[in-house]
């Protein structure tokens, strides 16, 4: 009843029309998601020049592919190395790359994930199956309004043969949020 | 995937909304936020405050309460903004719980409003 309220007030007084909101809520359900982040990780283990591009400049790099809009005007892509894990969270709320990375998942919503992983991102990591040696420095980085964060996953091993398609393949959501890491393809 | 018996998160990706009203509140605010009646900031210092109320409240905020908080912030920044007034909203939502009553069980709901023309 609340939401068919808003809805009728609003339309009445011109500030949404229902076919707007139709249009924007097929967007979110089909069209941005994971897949979209997936393909700029893709091209940057893919293109070492994009990469570049990336590390420097993620909302123009993450554009060159498309990919912009409310949630993704400020974006800034953090590297895992052998030495670096990055975790991202929104301490305050959901702040989330929505253009790259989709809605985020409940877990991302979840109180217990915005304040456990501050102060116990490796316990956290661990409960999500990661476990990284002690000489892994994790950095957390706390998403705001202004600036959101994707991680740049490590390439696994035994993928110098893949296409870049193929790799895309391999990126999954949570390794792109940094609760993942991605794995080698099955061979 | 390990088992985390004691927090609530899990890898597989779902649905985006759980209910028709959790994407239709979500999509207003972006097209009020792209038409500029309020900047994302100012979007999201009202989702915080919702946030932190509800953490005030001791409410556990599991993640799937996520979309209550956004109905709640939407409506205040909605009257904060003056795009609406908090008594239309109020008059309109009673407008629709009494034309659902009214309403018999699988007729499309038509919406009967009160008072104003």
């Amino acid at each position: 009843m609340r939401v068919k309220a808003l809805e009728t007030l609003l339309s009445e007084k011109g500030l949404v029309d229902s076919s707007a909101i139709d249009t924007v809520i097929e967007l979110y359900e089909t069209k941005i998601g994971p897949r979209n982040g997936a393909a700029v990780v893709a091209r940057a283990w893919s293109d070492p020049d994009y990469k570049a591009r990336l590390l420097e400049n993620g909302t123009k790099a993450i554009a060159e592919l498309g990919f912009e809009g409310v949630q993704g005007e400020d974006m800034m892509v953090v590297e895992n190395t052998d030495s670096v894990h990055n975790v991202v969270v929104c301490t305050l709320c959901s702040c989330y790359p929505w253009p790259t990375l989709g809605l985020p998942p409940v877990w991302y919503k979840s109180a217990p994930y915005r304040s456990k992983v501050v102060r116990d991102p490796r316990g956290v990591l661990s409960e999500f199956g990661v476990e990284l040696p002690d000489s892994v420095e994790i950095r957390v980085w706390d998403s705001n309004a202004e600036l959101r964060y994707l991680v740049l996953p490590n390439r696994p091993a035994g993928t110098d043969d893949l296409s870049e398609a193929e790799l895309a393949e391999l990126v999954t959501r949570d390794s792109m949020i940094g609760t993942a890491l991605v794995a080698a393809p099955a061979s | 995937m390990t088992e985390m018996p004691d927090l609530p998160w899990t890898t597989s990706e779902g649905p985006v909304f759980k209910a028709p009203w959790e994407a239709a509140a979500f999509a207003m605010t972006v097209r009020l936020h792209e038409e500029k009646h309020f900047t994302w900031p100012e979007w999201a210092d009202h989702l915080a405050a919702e946030i932190a109320d509800a953490r005030q409240r001791g409410e556990p905020d599991l993640g799937d309460t996520y979309y209550e908080h956004w109905l709640n912030a939407l409506e205040k920044i909605v009257v904060a903004k003056g795009l609406a007034s908090h008594d239309e909203l109020g008059q309109l939502k009673q407008d629709w719980i009494h034309s659902t009553l009214a309403t018999p069980h699988g007729q499309p709901i038509e919406l009967k409003r009160s008072s104003r023309a």
